[in-house]
């Protein structure tokens, strides 16, 4: 008697049942509800727009309980939402410059204009697990200051006008912004697409390689020239009306990384930046990001490729947890049929190679070097 | 040789039209790195069966010579034209890509002078040296072995180890493995790039001695890029002298070398052929 | 974006459009397959879409399918020959749900079978469309890493790498030792990977009178094999391309010259060889068939 391998739909539908109980968990305790998600547990909410392409909190919370708190499950979901919603068009660029600012640090000036806000940050907090949140204290009322009276330009902008810093010259006018929910990806990728290819990256992922290039995998002497988290209008053009109107606002992190340049070729010796730009609260991811931008940027700065943070082949292909995921689980699926062939060719191999070491043959190599099964 | 894409022209036409040109002519060739010069305004015509050295020293723009003409590199300004086998002249820059590829794979060859960069070091000898016959077209394995085998014995490595990969190799091993793949579509002109460099002497001279056999069998064309005026001797029948990216003296192989008439190659030949 | 939280939220993003995708979204897709069908084994790049299931477990074939299935046609989907096979069962049951089809195990009914390692036993026919799920489309992927140099690679017809590694395959072993995802040259113009199938099933492709389409979710490609199309198992002269072949017959129902999975019956070594294509081996088991262990109850997981 066997057990043949042979899911039915019964089996599928226990297991999701099963599931479905285990998310839920002792049902004697109050299941948690999507405002307690996107209020409390905010920055994986944060985390999961940011990756899942799509700014919904309420979503992002809703996938977050649905994916029992796996997030990259959670992103996946949001994902798979995502993509089935029709496109009316897309926003005008935001302007970061005009965002009204919770949280602003800069490490290349002691202070500049609009301040050095610290805001909401785990910075400089002590980590020490806190008994009292493992019950509901009261917190104190937070302390709201005067809203900066001079507007707080952009370190970019700041360094800029003296020529110590690179231009962002806008692409050309005519030219559409990628778009890679849309089109195919093609190697080598523009900025823009490596960019929107980055900001929807595993945050685990880049942070690797954020972190390799400080370490001398293609160092590039960076400082964080400015981290700033607020919120910005998204303007859109309605072909009704012919001008921009204000259609909601989006929490961003934002970081532009400034790196010691020495110039090349083509380039004159300046600073260069790295990008960075997240839905919510993200800091290490878009610092993470902005590293990579700027490692990714060799080619164009006329900078020799060695490690594998500039390899934007390497980087972008392997950058999107969805796929990742979903490839390395798939090994879980049946591969009986291929396994069949290899068993018989190794049986095969095996009695040769037997067959040979009996007459005195030493030299058969056996090839160790087998694909992994696909 | 398989060589579906070049058209055979009128044979007997091109037979003697072909002996009274050069097979590759460079004319106004230069290449310029941003302010730095790689080589500048160079002309020269090599012939059928004609062996050129380009010697200098390192830095001098020899190397990016090479590479210009074997389109390794794209130039700044100048041309470079080749006769075909069918006997026309192909602008090798104007070639399509596919062109391109198809001449450096059959009726080109080029010596590294590593042979890490000329050869698959994880694919067996007699694969390496059958790549060129499956690229292009040959489809029976015991033929293409057979070829690899005796292309193995012409550079002298036994032919039990045509299963073994380079990495096992000695250097002079790997030199005369990358010189077998190069010529088993049986090329017209070899590009190399200081084949010795690097070897013991006693390895060279059994290389040099190797490829002086190899070249007057097959009546190959050499463009060979080296700083050892002794290689020049022993190898070519003519020789480029550059400096600084320019080319300063040529002539006839035992002419320059006796009699250099430029100052530079008069301390370059004194400086070495009397140590 | 609104603080406010609605909790009944989920009722409203239930709502799909006719076979989960949208219709722009189809139309890009049916011009991609188009494309491929006018280059034969031609790898067209498409903008791949994040689908309910994970990449890896079949998102190309099911945006393939979703994009040419209509209300009239009869689905059948396999997974290693198999219909009762899990992911099989799943996207079966996705088709089922988001396309209301009418699904079936019978080869010879299905327009459209979407499978995932096997070609089916039977025979196909004029009008039905095989939809392949493919995980990596490349065949020069493992030679050559980089997606411009292949690109290049197949461009240019530089096919000769191919070639080196059979070759190694024969210096070493004797034989070519490469037993699924087998590559093929199409129309004798480009070199194809047949997808993660046995070579055994390789010689089914060649001048099919089926559509065969394959489609691969995460590396973003989509080709295709027209009907009646040459499909060439690349190999040496003189070391021809052979397929496996099995040393007894299934042992439900006695077919010979078929794939067999190999099942382990005990701990002391018993085995039985079965059709890997359960509809075939049941269809012939309907027609009398028997093997040596016909009798024997099959017990399906819980």
């Amino acid at each position: 008697m066997y057990v043949a391998v042979k899911g039915g739909e019964a089996a599928i539908a226990n297991a999701h049942r099963l599931l479905a109980s285990r998310r839920r968990g002792d049902a004697s305790v109050p299941a948690l509800t999507l405002e307690q998600i996107a209020g409390q547990l905010a920055l994986g909410v944060d985390r999961v727009m940011g990756e899942g392409s799509l700014y919904d909190p309420e979503l992002a919370a809703l996938a977050i309980k649905q994916s029992r708190g796996d997030l990259i499950e959670a992103v996946f979901l949001l994902r798979a939402y995502r993509t089935t919603l029709p496109r009316f068009g897309y926003s005008e660029p935001v302007d970061t410059g005009a965002m009204v600012i919770e949280r602003r640090v800069s490490a290349v000036f002691k202070d500049l204009p609009g301040g050095q806000l610290l805001g909401p940050t785990f910075d400089y907090t002590h980590r020490l697990l806190d008994p009292e949140l493992a019950g509901d204290h009261p917190v104190a009322e937070p302390v709201r200051g005067e809203a900066p009276s001079e507007k707080a330009l952009r370190v970019s902008d700041i360094l800029a006008g003296d020529g110590l810093i690179e231009e962002n010259l806008p692409s050309e006018e005519d030219s559409d912004v990628a778009d890679i929910t849309r089109t195919a990806l093609e190697f080598p990728l523009g900025r823009d697409a490596r960019l929107q290819a980055l900001a929807r990256g595993d945050e685990g992922f880049l942070l690797a390689l954020g972190y390799s290039t400080q370490r001398g995998y293609a160092r590039s002497h960076p400082f964080a020239g400015e981290i700033r988290i607020g919120e910005v209008a998204v303007e859109m053009v309605l072909p009704e009306l012919g001008f921009a109107v204000c259609i909601g606002r989006v929490r961003l992190t934002e970081c532009q990384m400034v790196n010691q340049f020495k110039g090349s070729a083509k380039v004159p010796p300046q600073f260069t930046t790295g990008y960075g730009l997240v839905f919510g609260q993200a800091e290490r991811k878009a610092m993470a990001m902005a590293l990579c931008d700027r490692a990714l940027r060799a080619a164009e700065l006329g900078e020799d490729i060695t490690a594998p943070a500039q390899d934007e082949e390497f980087v972008i292909s392997h950058s999107d947890n969805v796929q990742a995921t979903g490839f390395v689980e798939h090994l879980k699926l049946p591969h009986y049929v291929d396994f069949q062939a290899e068993l018989d060719l190794v049986r095969r191999m095996r009695a040769e190679h037997a067959a040979a070491q009996a007459t005195g043959r030493q030299d058969i190599a056996t090839d160790a070097s087998r694909e992994a099964a696909e | 040789m398989s060589d579906e894409i070049l058209i055979e022209g009128d044979a007997g036409f091109a037979a003697v039209a072909a002996s009274e040109r050069p097979l590759l002519s460079v004319s106004g060739l230069s290449k310029i790195y941003g302010a730095r010069i790689g080589c500048i305004d160079v002309s020269f015509d090599v012939w059928p069966g004609e062996v050129l050295a380009i010697v200098g020293e390192s830095g001098s723009g020899k190397t990016t010579l090479l590479n210009c003409i074997s389109s390794r590199l794209a130039p700044t300004t100048g041309t470079v034209s080749y006769q075909m086998r069918d006997g026309r002249m192909g602008d090798v820059f104007r070639m399509s890509e596919a062109e391109r590829r198809h001449l450096m794979r059959t009726d080109w060859g080029f010596v590294h002078q590593n042979p890490i960069d000329g050869l698959r070091m994880s694919v067996s000898a007699g694969a390496n040296v059958g790549e060129r016959l499956m690229a292009v077209g040959q489809r029976h394995y015991g033929s293409i072995r057979a070829e690899a085998s005796e292309w193995l014995g012409r550079v002298e490595i036994d032919a039990d180890r045509i299963d073994d990969q380079p990495r096992a190799f000695s250097g002079g091993m790997r030199q005369r493995l990358q010189i077998a793949r190069n010529l088993v579509t049986e090329p017209r002109l070899v590009f190399m790039d200081e084949p010795t460099g690097g070897l013991d002497v006693s390895v060279q001279a059994r290389l040099l001695d190797l490829l002086r056999g190899l070249v007057s069998d097959l009546g190959l064309s050499v463009i060979i890029v080296t700083h050892d005026l002794a290689v020049a001797r022993l190898l070519s029948d003519r020789i480029l002298v550059m400096k600084e990216g320019r080319v300063i003296e040529s002539g006839l192989t035992d002419r320059v070398l006796d009699d250099p008439r430029a100052p530079y190659t008069q301390l370059l030949v004194s400086s070495i052929l009397q140590v | 974006m609104s603080a406010q939280i609605a909790t009944d939220a989920a009722p409203a993003i239930a709502s799909y459009n006719f076979a989960y995708l949208d219709e722009q979204t189809k139309r890009m897709i049916r011009r991609a397959i188009l494309k491929a069908i006018a280059i034969p084994g031609y790898q067209v790049p498409f903008a791949s879409r994040e689908m309910p299931m994970p990449y890896g477990w079949g998102t190309g074939g099911v945006q393939v399918t979703a994009a040419i299935i209509g209300p009239e046609d009869v689905l059948k989907v396999i997974d290693q020959g198999a219909d009762d096979t899990t992911n099989a069962v799943s996207i079966r049951a996705f088709f089922a749900k988001v396309a209301n089809v009418a699904t079936t195990t019978r080869t010879m009914e299905a327009t459209i079978i979407q499978t995932r390692h096997r070609i089916p036993e039977t025979k196909l026919s004029a009008g039905q469309v095989l939809v392949y799920q493919v995980p990596i489309p490349e065949p020069l992927r493992f030679l050559e890493p980089r997606e411009t140099e292949t690109r290049k690679m197949h461009a240019l017809e530089e096919y000769g790498l191919m070639h080196v590694k059979l070759y190694e395959d024969i210096a070493r072993h004797g034989e070519i030792s490469t037993t699924y995802a087998y590559p093929v040259m199409v129309e004798g113009r480009y070199v194809m990977d047949p997808s993660p199938t046995p070579k055994f099933d390789n010689p089914k492709m060649h001048r099919s009178e089926a559509l065969q389409l394959f489609g691969a979710g995460r590396e973003k490609r989509i080709y295709a094999v027209p009907p009646f199309t040459e499909v060439v198992s690349l190999d040496f002269e003189d070391h021809p391309f052979e397929i496996q072949t099995f040393d007894r017959p299934c042992a439900l129902c006695a077919a010979e010259n078929v794939y067999l999975d190999e099942v382990v019956l005990d701990d002391s070594g018993g085995r039985m060889f079965v059709c890997s294509d359960t509809d075939h081996c049941e269809d012939r088991r309907a027609q009398g068939h028997r093997g040596e262990m016909a009798g024997h109850p099959l017990e399906t997981a819980k």
